[in-house]
């Protein structure tokens, strides 16, 4: 039953087809319309942090199931510079580009787990899951 | 995808038909700054009915074409925010700050009218 799709993140469309198949595959699992658009939205910022920070990387969305529960998946991959402080990256307001910094305190919210892995020249990995209620 | 750009008596109307990128949202923004310009229109109304995600880059991009649009001298005022999307902005943390915002395209037409109006008269 668990399936996964991987989005390659190149230039400002894929930010685009990411967001789309997210909400395709939410609306697949019985997701509701507002669910989906959170799901969404989570992708679109997390995609857009990708090549605002790392240039290229990539969305993979997995459908899984647990305990009869389902749920959508997203993890945000790259191989960019990486976070140093990823405590100080999930405070409101905070940001390294300048201009957008609502980023992951903000997908934080939109989803109900949420996890980040990165060091200093490391990428980043990003997880954030969504379940049906 | 580009966005059709309607001009309506003193107004332009820009329809928002399908999910945009980040580079159709400044083609858009850079459209409108100048076509009220070209076209002298009183006011500008976005319908983003249709927008399927305002992330934080549409978000500071509606902002921005608010802003400058007041600064060539017109209102612009924002419709059509659907129920599923404002309440992702809210849980995002975006606002739209002091942009205008009314709930559907005749709603949008009699705010710019009242506003039109008002400022040509005083």
């Amino acid at each position: 039953m668990d399936g996964e799709k991987q989005i390659p993140i190149d230039l400002d469309a894929d930010i685009v087809r990411a967001r789309r198949e997210g909400r395709t595959l939410a609306a697949e699992l019985g997701f509701s319309a507002v669910d989906a658009t959170l799901i969404a939205t989570a992708i679109s910022e997390l995609a857009r942090n990708i090549l605002i920070y790392a240039k290229r990387g990539e969305i993979v969305l997995r459908q899984v199931e647990r305990s009869g529960r389902f749920g959508v998946v997203v993890v945000a991959r790259d191989n960019g510079p990486g976070i140093s402080d990823t405590r100080q990256a999930l405070q409101d307001g905070f940001s390294t580009s300048g201009r957008l910094g609502m980023g992951l305190p903000g997908v934080r919210r939109l989803m109900d787990d949420f996890e980040i892995i990165s060091g200093t020249g490391n990428g980043t990995e990003v997880i954030a899951s969504k379940w049906k209620p | 995808m580009e966005v059709p750009i309607l001009k309506q008596g003193p107004y332009l109307i820009a329809s928002i038909q399908s999910a945009l990128s980040d580079a159709d949202l400044l083609q858009l923004r850079d459209a409108l700054v100048e076509q009220v310009g070209r076209y002298r229109s009183r006011g500008v109304i976005v319908d983003v009915t249709a927008l399927d995600v305002v992330d934080s880059f549409a978000s500071l991009t509606i902002r921005q074409i608010a802003h400058m649009i007041r600064l060539r001298g017109a209102e612009t005022v924002i419709v059509g925010i659907q129920p599923e999307v404002a309440f992702s902005m809210v849980q995002l943390g975006l606002t739209l700050q002091s942009v205008v915002t009314r709930l559907d395209l005749e709603e949008g037409l009699a705010y710019l009218r009242e506003k039109t109006e008002q400022s040509r008269s005083s």
